[in-house]
């Protein structure tokens, strides 16, 4: 193995070495110091990120390509069959949307009598998430739309069942999510059955929530299920979150072990929804 | 001359976008964890090899694409590599003479160091502590070292031959 060839078999030493080394690790504490203090590196992030888009679009290909094939070879039969569970399907969720319908005019109507202000419809869109798997020990995602959408930091990603998580990092056309198991994530609840408000933590297990802060009176039971209670103004109101799978009491700890399953299938989905909540109504509804 | 030298950068550039690629790469949720560092093996393989041309600055770059893909603080992975690199490259002509045994031990501690250097920053700025299978990386990493080593070897004879 001993390189014998061009300038590079010289023995020397390589001359301002030393000196290069302890310039970069100087930049590289002032960026962490800025990037840790305050966003303002943001600009950096997302022509780098502009940079790395097309190595996530080839990594992401592979797998678009398989799920393509194998849409396009089922069969005709298959086709049909899962044709009409759809049909089944829609109809049963018209059927419940039309009740729907019905008590968002009564809900609607009662808040008129309460004098609080109507709650908006939230916009959605749809969004895929690429198969690009960044850092193995916090519970991230990324997305293929961003900033060119109106994708902003914060906002709140849902799917079909549940919270997902919600946008931490938004470049030009995608966008890095951070998922309710993560263990820095914690996210504003409260029980559907009685209000009791809460706060569901992240484990780093991608079907466990923790509730850490109840304490060992509180109205809990296994079965109830939590939902966004939009106080922490990220999360719009109303979404579920998961569901409480265990309750222990210990007498002598001042909070209850309370753990849940997250609702949306956290390491499954494939396509979630980004909601554009409209302008919130916690903030000015309790000084009236 | 700049055609020369361009010819054999190309070879390494393809490596690193390569590894790039192996790094974001999803995998189950029980492997990732154990997923080599793959940019650290290749900058340590390119910086024995190329020294003048494959260095400290290098590294940084790569770092803080890291730093971006992974959402980590800015310069945290720029900082680890630059660091594990510059150890690289002071005793590459050290580490060319290495039998194999050797050199597997000074890749495991230069990838301990990696490491080290993240845990650390993740500390100072109050991340939360991961478990121990964050240190599976250095092992799996320096085991994949030598099949890595022979590989690259060949790319970089071919391309040497073929410029």
């Amino acid at each position: 193995m001993v390189a014998s060839r061009g300038n590079n078999s010289n023995p020397a030493r390589i001359p301002g070495l030393g000196f290069r080394v302890l310039v970069l690790i100087l930049i590289s504490i002032l960026l962490m110091y800025f990037d840790h203090r305050d966003n303002h590196l943001d600009g950096i992030r997302r022509a780098v990120g502009a940079a790395v888009y097309p190595v996530r679009i080839v990594v992401d290909a592979p797998v678009r390509f398989w799920e393509w094939l194998g849409e396009s070879t089922t069969s005709r039969n298959e086709l049909e069959l899962e044709l009409g569970r759809l049909k089944a399907e829609r109809l049963l969720t018209n059927a419940r949307l039309q009740r729907l319908t019905a008590l968002e005019a009564e809900n609607a109507r009662l808040r008129g009598l309460l004098d609080a202000r109507t709650r908006v419809r939230d916009e959605v869109r749809v969004a895929q998430i690429m198969a690009v798997d960044a850092n193995p020990y916090e519970h991230n995602l990324v997305i293929d739309i961003g900033s060119r959408d109106g994708v902003y930091d914060g906002q709140a990603i849902v799917d079909a069942n549940g919270v997902v998580g919600q946008v931490i990092e938004t470049g030009i056309m995608t966008a890095q999510a951070v998922l309710i198991s993560d263990a820095d994530h914690a996210l504003p609840v409260e029980v559907n059955r009685n209000g009791l408000r809460t706060i569901a933590v992240g484990t780093g297990e991608i079907d466990r929530l923790d509730l850490p802060f109840l304490p060992n009176n509180a109205d809990i039971r296994v079965g109830d299920v939590l939902v966004t209670s939009g106080l922490g103004g990220a999360f719009p109101s109303g979404y579920p979150v998961a569901v409480v799978n265990r309750v222990t009491r210990i007498p002598q700890e001042p909070f209850a072990d309370v753990s849940a399953t997250p609702a949306a299938a956290l390491d499954q989905v494939r396509e979630v929804m980004l909601i554009w909540s409209a302008p919130s109504v916690t903030e000015e509804a309790p000084d009236e | 001359m700049s055609r020369d030298r361009a010819s054999r950068r190309l070879p390494v550039i393809i490596t690193l976008i390569v590894g790039l690629m192996l790094t974001i790469m999803p995998l189950p949720e029980a492997a990732a964890a154990f997923r080599p560092d793959w940019l650290a093996l290749l900058l340590i393989f390119w910086a024995i090899q190329l020294p003048r041309t494959w260095s400290v600055g290098s590294a940084w770059i790569v770092g803080i694409v890291l730093d971006v893909s992974y959402g980590t603080l800015l310069g945290q992975h720029a900082l680890a590599l630059s660091v594990i690199v510059f150890a690289t490259v002071r005793f590459h002509l050290l580490m060319r003479v290495f039998p194999l045994s050797q050199l597997g031990a000074t890749i495991f501690a230069l990838l301990a160091l990696y490491q080290f250097i993240l845990f650390w920053v993740n500390g100072v700025a109050g991340v939360t502590a991961p478990s121990i299978a964050y240190w599976a990386p250095v092992i799996t990493g320096t085991i994949v070292w030598p099949f890595l080593y022979i590989f690259l070897s060949g790319v970089r004879y071919r391309a040497r031959s073929g410029a």
